[in-house]
């Protein structure tokens, strides 16, 4: 079903890189909520009521009721037109305004309501200017989230990608929802397999800007960077240990192929995992630290595996179809992401780790690279859409679909960040 | 002859240099001027550097018009592989002969072998499989005499594709190793 519903989130200070979201899917019952104009924003600060709503309808777990044609604004926690809201459907409302201070810079106030006992959920204030508007509004948005779901909302968060328009490389972040895009390095190569350190704070990620697949950490406060692997062969595939400490990579310096190792976050302490002599590749570190998950060309056709971080015994995780790959841990340990290959079409499926049951979340043929939001909500994934590469999420259930989509180049390699 | 191609080979890795761009601290933080004026900077910088990396471009053009070498002759070769297969064709014994004779015979010559994929699948699986590609040559050319400090094989994997296109012709173009002499 595809309810074909499609946000436009195109503001005037914002036309570069622009994206659209298309919502489609997303069966579960929603919980209604209507957000008020804020008092004192004109249209300068409508940014932050649009942000807020696409932010809460992007997940599917929450529906919009407009009351934007009550006239002056629902602004007061006592004001008697909250019976229009509820009617209306709405269980919360959120209001506020937004003040100018001397300084040039503005206050925005919100409050969450409940919107039948008219009682106040939660209230919050934030001090910003022009530039910070929509960082704002996420916040917001977290904080609405968390309050009506009881789940963090990761609408601050950050997410990492490829873009390739032609021969020219960028790896980019943006906001969550693809928006306030921010360049992070440009190249003539390939880039591939970025990896955000746990505090969010540093990239890991593969460039072939050598003439060879090295790996680099960037700061991204400072922009420094340095090499953090570049032996002899090929250098890829990095992923933090939880506590920042250590990542894993695969080398294949010692003429065995493809093999796992671990290495301090400084470059020192270079250690091997795996000792096969064929494939091992796309280590993820647990959450707990415990485990990697990684994929494997050891049994005939590529696989995921689990071992203990130290190394040792491997034990295969999955075995339906002749390719599983890309595995990517749920942020509770207890499932994780994958790519699947079923009659030539790749799709993002997850498997429950109990259990062993699995389930296929999307419908697309060349869907790849699934990465975790952090509240364990969402995947990011790359797909495909009018033969361009577009970034895309899709819930934990399967239950919603958006596609965060940049017409102008391809979108690839996506990794969710704090 | 072998001198001249290297130094050409050099020009192109500048060339290919990538530029490190600030990417802008997060919102609320008191630093922000700051550091407007640091991404400022590191723009500056990064927009020299590829006007620096145009001109070696240009440079690097120039001189290739000038012809093949010996060098150029023996390396820039492509073995090429079947649909998931990783081993060296035996059609290509006698070029690979040819190759490792040079080597053999100028010790300081070293090449890279470089494997490649088709674009299908993920990312860093067909970097391991194009490694597969480069490390069968090596092992070939190891047979046939080549020390392997004389060799470094890497993976491309999908991401540089000689053809375009969802098809079996270019996908049987991707399926490859390159041979390409080293700069150091």
């Amino acid at each position: 079903m595809r309810l074909g519903f499609v946000l436009l989130l195109l503001f005037p200070l914002l036309t570069r890189a622009a994206m659209t979201i298309d919502i489609s899917g997303g069966e579960q019952s929603r919980i209604p909520v209507a957000i008020s104009p804020f008092a004192g924003a004109g249209d300068a600060y409508r940014v932050i009521t649009d942000v807020v709503g696409a932010d809460l309808a992007r997940t599917g777990e929450l529906k919009l009721v407009d009351i934007s044609d009550l006239q002056p604004p629902l602004t007061e926690s006592i004001d008697p037109r909250f019976s229009v809201a509820r009617q209306r459907g709405a269980e919360a409302v959120v209001l506020g305004k937004v003040s100018p201070l001397s300084n040039g810079q503005v206050e925005v106030g919100f409050r969450l309501m409940d919107a039948i006992k008219q009682t106040q959920l939660a209230g919050y204030s934030y001090t910003a200017n022009a530039a910070q508007l929509r960082a704002v509004a996420h916040k917001i948005a977290d904080v609405v989230y968390e309050k009506l779901t009881g789940t963090p909302g990761v609408f601050s968060s950050h997410i990492a990608y490829v873009i390739k328009r032609g021969k020219q490389y960028s790896l980019q972040v943006t906001d969550s929802d693809g928006q306030n895009v921010q360049t992070v390095l440009r190249s003539k190569e390939p880039i591939i397999s970025p990896a955000w350190s746990p505090d969010g704070s540093k990239l890991a990620y593969v460039s072939f800007e050598k003439k060879k697949p090295v790996i680099y950490v960037q700061s991204l406060t400072t922009g420094q960077r340095r090499v953090l692997a570049n032996f002899k062969g090929s250098n890829s595939a990095p992923s933090w240990s939880p506590d920042g400490s250590k990542l894993a990579l695969v080398l294949t310096r010692d003429n065995s192929g493809s093999q796992i190792y671990e290495i301090n976050a400084d470059g020192s302490g270079l250690k091997r995992l795996t000792f096969g002599g064929g494939i091992d590749t796309e280590p993820d570190w647990s959450p707990s630290g415990q485990f990697l998950l990684f994929t494997s060309g050891r049994g005939g056709s590529p696989q995921i595996y689990m071992m203990p971080a130290s190394g040792g015994t491997a034990k295969r995780m999955t075995f339906q179809g002749n390719y599983n790959v890309s595995p990517a841990w749920s942020p509770d340990g207890k499932s994780f992401a994958y790519v699947q290959r079923t009659n030539g079409r790749f799709r993002i499926a997850v498997m429950d780790i109990a259990s062993g049951q699995t389930q296929v979340l999307t419908r697309g043929s060349f869907d790849e690279s699934p990465s975790f939001a952090s509240n364990g909500k969402m995947i990011v994934y790359a797909a495909r859409q009018n033969g361009h590469g577009v970034l895309a999420l899709v819930s934990s259930d399967g239950k919603t679909q958006v596609h965060l989509s940049d017409v102008a180049g391809d979108l690839e390699e996506p990794a969710w960040g704090k | 002859m072998k001198k001249a191609v290297l130094s050409l080979v050099v020009v192109g890795l500048l060339a290919g240099c990538s530029t490190a761009e600030k990417k802008p601290a997060p919102v609320v933080d008191s630093s922000q001027q700051d550091a407007a004026a640091r991404a400022a900077a590191a723009k500056a910088a990064a927009d020299k550097a590829a006007v620096e990396a145009n001109a070696l471009n240009q440079s690097q053009l120039s001189g290739q018009a000038n012809g093949g070498s010996e060098a150029e002759n023996l390396f820039q070769k492509s073995i090429y592989f079947q649909y998931n297969q990783y081993d060296v064709s035996d059609q290509y014994h006698s070029v690979l002969e040819a190759d490792a004779a040079y080597l053999n015979a100028h010790p300081n010559v070293k090449v890279t072998l470089q494997g490649n994929t088709d674009d299908r699948g993920s990312a860093e699986y067909n970097l391991a499989l194009g490694q597969r590609r480069a490390d069968a040559v090596r092992k070939a050319l190891n047979l046939l005499g080549v020390p392997e400090a004389q060799m470094e094989a890497v993976s491309f994997g999908k991401e540089k594709p000689r053809a375009e296109g969802d098809d079996e012709s270019a996908w049987q173009q991707n399926r490859r190793t390159d041979i390409v002499p080293q700069s150091e």
